[in-house]
């Protein structure tokens, strides 16, 4: 198991767990100030994003992507507050016109610049590419102190290294104003805390983990990602604090659990193909928070 | 070009002018029931019934092929999205129903597992090897190219069949969506016509795979009722509207499509769709964002008249540099900030209009004309013109004591 | 005469004033929600806003905040412009935008109030956590520092929100309808703690709902209804015929009757739009 784990297996599994983590940290504040959705539409509209920047620069790397990604963001966030105000229609109907027209831009404009020497295409927006996260310069376990062996290393597990750090980061300068934002808004933008602002920064936050998770399990299976593990956190408990900790275990666990269901317990019983991992991902999520549905001690709707 | 073109004029064939009128229809009846759906502030749950028929859709392709060799006969792959979108539609409600988390939430996440429970089992259809996940890969997305005839009529048989039943109950689904009490009262049963309006988005959805695909099959029920809202205030033109609106990207989308066969059919809809939806934001009568901003200007500028009017007849100094540029434009007062004549004369005006209006809410407190008066409309235009004279007659007794002469010395 | 000021912009004589609006107008589409309305609220008193049911006073209030954007007017905070002197108010918002699920206790929703004085990057010291206890304890929520907030009555929800207020060390107290939905023992509390701090020197201001209370709390009366119906000392302004001008003749005899007595005003003919 060793070489061929590490070599096909280890980096996809660490790039899982990564984005895991990386989408239920701001998951948590998504659901508390009921925008999961909000959740669904950025992973949707980072998509022109990306194919924007790598129209102009015409490669994937990582600078360009996060940026093409928090502009749509952005403009896509401006956009559903005008329809929403403008028409006076509920925020989900104007989400769903924005992220939609945004997302069918993204795939028109990703098959009209086809180009065959970068690897995107529309079955990576939809399903990911973490089988394709090969560490092929690995010889053994050793690889990992090993400079020569860590150059062959696929970019997107430093990437999401970086980019957690980036994401807690981000998280713990907003964390008050956060806080003070989604419980009172009106008081909130009494003291300065911007609470506009603050919101605005907080879906920034989301593209950019969005744009992460995007090669390891594509734009839509992403959403699971932020919502699964913190609505089980939320289940669990009613403090901020350990609602974060339960909700990084259920994203570490999901991701875990699906890819060894998914990539090697198909293996390990005699089969001979294994299944999605992307897909899997989220089926285990939804088992999990399944469970956190029918036992979590806090999941009964309070009595105001 | 010139194919497009044909596709558009219908000049291109039986096959592709049968796809464009399915989709038209299945825009139209996509449009109507997405009318309903938002008023019901149901729209997002469209999201996780499009999104949750993958697993349905790839189940009955594994069954089909299982059975007869070859998975790719369509009604039974619509029973199968049925079945799994109407499950998802089930869970959602149970999840927030039962626990503490907002529907919204439940909303994403039957949409993100089901999609990922859809994916591993296409995952199974690529190692069982009929060649098949291409075939599913086409309801992802949409694919008006290639489809075949008799798939084209069944999508327009059953867009039919969608927009004549939603046409039937359209009394008692704008009775529940206006008052859900006041319906129940009157005879609605409103659980049933909730579940026939759930059954409608299904159909919709279903009917619309393998035009738009299951992704954006959302779009076409929300983009168009939310145009249509920038046209009217009321349902019933509203679901003409969002019919029409839909008809049209379905109709443009699916021939732009079959003129462009690598361009997916979903992409190219939604975006038609989109483009109408802008031009309705920015140009409607009605709610448009243009005749809004015009309207809150010509608002800003009465307010701003009536203030700087006010202010000279008590004799203030004015600060505001909009309220001097109004004054000025209009030529009461010169370049210096000094009253002309006749802006001392509307001053005065202003002044004993303000006056008036007091007075008749001191003498008529509730009536229902100061409306009016918060619009900064003078009185002689909105009360009739005897209770107007009587007012000034009562005024013009009691003005020796409480008209003030302009103040003179800022 | 000239309307334009030698040095515009800067206006003297507001000093004096806690709070000074000028012809402030705010609209809601094509309609004057609030229309130039003109007040001075003077320093160290209790003063209150009074009107019917859509009148403008929260939407008054807001403006006069920042929170909401106006059409036209100015707002002065001791004679210096508003954006210069916003850390000397403290706003107390009706309860009706919290998220009562959220996952805070008692202690957390007044350490917000500590936002200015913090930032997004002071750690939390100890004088701040005593601060935070303090006003606990002069609202009377000492022992329910650790309680979830959602799990509150409506009387403790307001007496923590009033905790947050004093835990900004605010010049002025802008809360509105601070009483509305309080039982009796938590009002009596409330308005305690508001005269204890203007006694220290603050100048508190409230939009309130119940005539009969009137005169017993405030000082300072604005009469709002859209437009500025009439302001001053409440015992000159707080008349029956100006009250029901304000209330569009709705006011009933009961209302009137349940008012105490002596603050109950003598029906008076007022001379016509007082303007100051």
């Amino acid at each position: 198991m060793g070489l061929e784990f590490i070599q096909l297996s280890l980096v996809p599994l660490l790039v899982a767990i990564l984005a895991s983590i990386i989408c239920a940290l701001p998951g948590n504040f998504l659901l508390l100030r009921r925008q999961s959705l909000m959740g669904d539409a950025v992973s949707h509209v980072v998509l022109p994003g990306v194919v924007g920047a790598f129209v102009m620069t015409g490669s994937l790397s990582t600078v360009p992507m996060m940026l093409g990604a928090a502009i749509a963001a952005v403009i896509a966030i401006a956009l559903i507050e005008t329809i929403r105000r403008l028409g006076k229609v509920e925020p989900g109907a104007a989400m769903g016109v924005v992220f939609t027209a945004l997302f069918a831009l993204g795939v028109l404009w990703l098959e009209l610049s086809r180009s065959s020497s970068v690897h995107l295409d529309v079955e990576h927006v939809l399903y990911g590419n973490l089988e394709n996260l090969i560490w092929l310069d690995a010889q053994g376990w050793d690889a990992l102190i090993d400079p020569q062996a860590l150059a062959g290393l696929p970019a997107a597990l430093p990437r999401l290294l970086a980019l957690l750090l980036v994401v807690a980061v981000s998280l713990a300068v907003l964390w008050r104003a956060l806080v003070a934002g989604t419980f009172d808004p009106a008081f909130a933008a009494s003291v300065g805390a911007k609470p506009g602002l603050t919101g605005m920064t907080l879906l920034v936050i989301v593209a950019l983990a969005a744009v992460a998770a995007f090669e390891a399990v594509g734009a839509i299976i992403v959403v699971a990602m932020f919502i699964c593990p913190a609505a089980g956190a939320r289940l669990m408990t009613n403090r901020l604090g350990p609602q974060i900790a339960w909700s990084i275990a259920f994203a570490v666990a999901a991701a875990l659990l699906g890819y060894v269901s998914a990539a090697l317990l198909p293996t390990w019983l005699g089969l001979a193909h294994t299944v999605s991992a992307a897909g899997m991902i989220p089926v285990v999520g939804g088992l999990l928070l399944l469970l956190a549905a029918w036992a979590g001690p806090c999941r009964s709707a309070i009595q105001d | 070009m010139n194919a497009l073109f044909e596709a558009l004029l219908m000049q291109a064939g039986f096959n592709t002018a049968l796809v464009c009128i399915g989709a038209a229809l299945l825009g139209a009846a996509a449009g109507g029931v997405g009318t309903f759906i938002l008023l019901r502030r149901r729209s997002l749950a469209s999201d996780a019934a499009g999104h949750a028929t993958l697993p349905g859709l790839t189940a009955a392709f594994i069954i089909m092929a299982w059975l007869t060799g070859d998975g790719r006969w369509m009604p039974a792959l619509m029973v199968g999205a049925a079945i799994s979108a109407g499950l998802g539609l089930a869970a959602v409600h149970a999840l927030a129903a039962r626990t503490r988390l907002p529907e919204e939430a439940a909303i994403g996440a039957v949409l993100s597992v089901f999609f990922g429970a859809g994916v591993v089992l296409m995952t199974v259809v690529q190692v069982i090897g009929t060649g098949g996940q291409a075939g599913i890969a086409t309801y992802l997305l949409g694919s008006a190219a290639g489809m075949l005839r008799h798939e084209a009529a069944l999508i327009a048989a059953m867009a039919f069949a969608t927009a004549v039943a939603a046409f039937l109950l359209r009394r008692p689904l704008t009775m529940l969506c206006f008052d859900e009490d006041f319906a129940a009262m009157n005879g609605v049963a409103v659980r049933w016509i909730d579940l026939a309006l759930s059954a409608l988005l299904l159909a919709v959805v279903v009917t619309g795979l393998k035009v738009v695909g299951l992704v954006l099959s959302v779009a076409l029920s929300i983009i168009p009722p939310v145009a249509a809202r920038f046209w009217t205030n009321r349902v019933h033109h509203m679901v003409i509207v969002a019919a029409a609106i839909g008809a049209t990207g379905g109709y443009v989308g699916a021939a732009v499509s079959s003129a462009a066969h690598n361009l997916p059919t979903g992409a190219v809809i939604v975006l038609t769709l989109f483009t109408l939806f802008i031009v309705s934001l920015l140009f409607a009568p009605a709610r448009g964002l243009l005749a809004g901003v015009w309207r809150h200007q010509v608002f800003r500028r009465r307010v701003h008249r009536r203030q700087g009017l006010l202010a000279l007849a008590r004799g203030e100094a004015i600060y505001d540099g909009f309220t001097l540029r109004v004054l000025r434009s209009a030529g009461w007062i010169r370049r210096d900030g000094v009253p002309t004549q006749t802006g001392r004369r509307a001053a005065r005006e202003a002044a004993r209009d303000e006056a008036l209006w007091a007075l008749h809410r001191q003498r008529q407190p509730g009536d229902g004309a100061f409306r009016y008066y918060h619009r900064v409309m003078p009185i002689r235009a909105v009360l009739p013109p005897d209770v107007v004279r009587d007012l000034e007659r009562q005024f013009d007794l009691a003005d020796v004591a409480a008209a003030r002469e302009p103040r003179r010395g800022a | 005469m000239t309307n334009i000021p030698d040095t515009p912009g800067k206006r003297t004589g507001d000093e004096g004033w806690a709070l000074s609006i000028q012809g402030l107008t705010v609209s809601y589409g094509a309609q004057a929600v609030v229309f130039s309305v003109d007040w001075r609220v003077p320093r160290e008193s209790m003063s209150v806003i009074v009107g019917p049911n859509g009148a403008g006073k929260s939407t008054l209030l807001k403006a006069m905040l920042g929170i909401i954007p106006a059409v036209s007017g100015e707002v002065r905070i001791f004679g210096q412009p508003f954006a210069s002197q916003r850390d000397r108010i403290a706003y107390v918002p009706q309860r009706a935008s919290v998220d009562w699920d959220f996952p805070a206790s008692v202690f957390d929703v007044v350490a917000m109030g500590q936002y200015r004085e913090l930032g997004w990057w002071r750690r939390r010291r100890a004088q701040h956590r005593a601060h935070v206890l303090e006003c606990l304890e002069r609202v009377g929520m000492r022992d329910f520092a650790d309680r979830q907030i959602g799990q509150l009555s409506g009387g403790q929800r307001q007496r923590v929100f009033m905790a947050r207020a004093l835990a900004q060390r605010a010049d002025i107290y802008v809360l509105d309808e601070p009483f509305a939905g309080v039982d009796a023992a938590t009002e009596r509390a409330l308005v305690e703690v508001l005269r204890s701090v203007v006694r220290e020197g603050a100048t508190v201001l409230c939009v309130h709902h119940d005539l009969a209370t009137v005169t017993e709390y405030f000082q300072h009366v604005l009469l709002l209804n859209v437009r500025r119906i009439a302001a001053g000392p409440v015992h000159e302004v707080f008349t029956e015929a100006l009250l029901q001008e304000t209330y569009g003749g709705r006011l009933t005899a009961l209302q009137l009757a349940r008012m105490p007595d002596q603050a109950r005003p003598t029906p008076s003919e007022t001379p016509l739009a007082k303007v100051s």
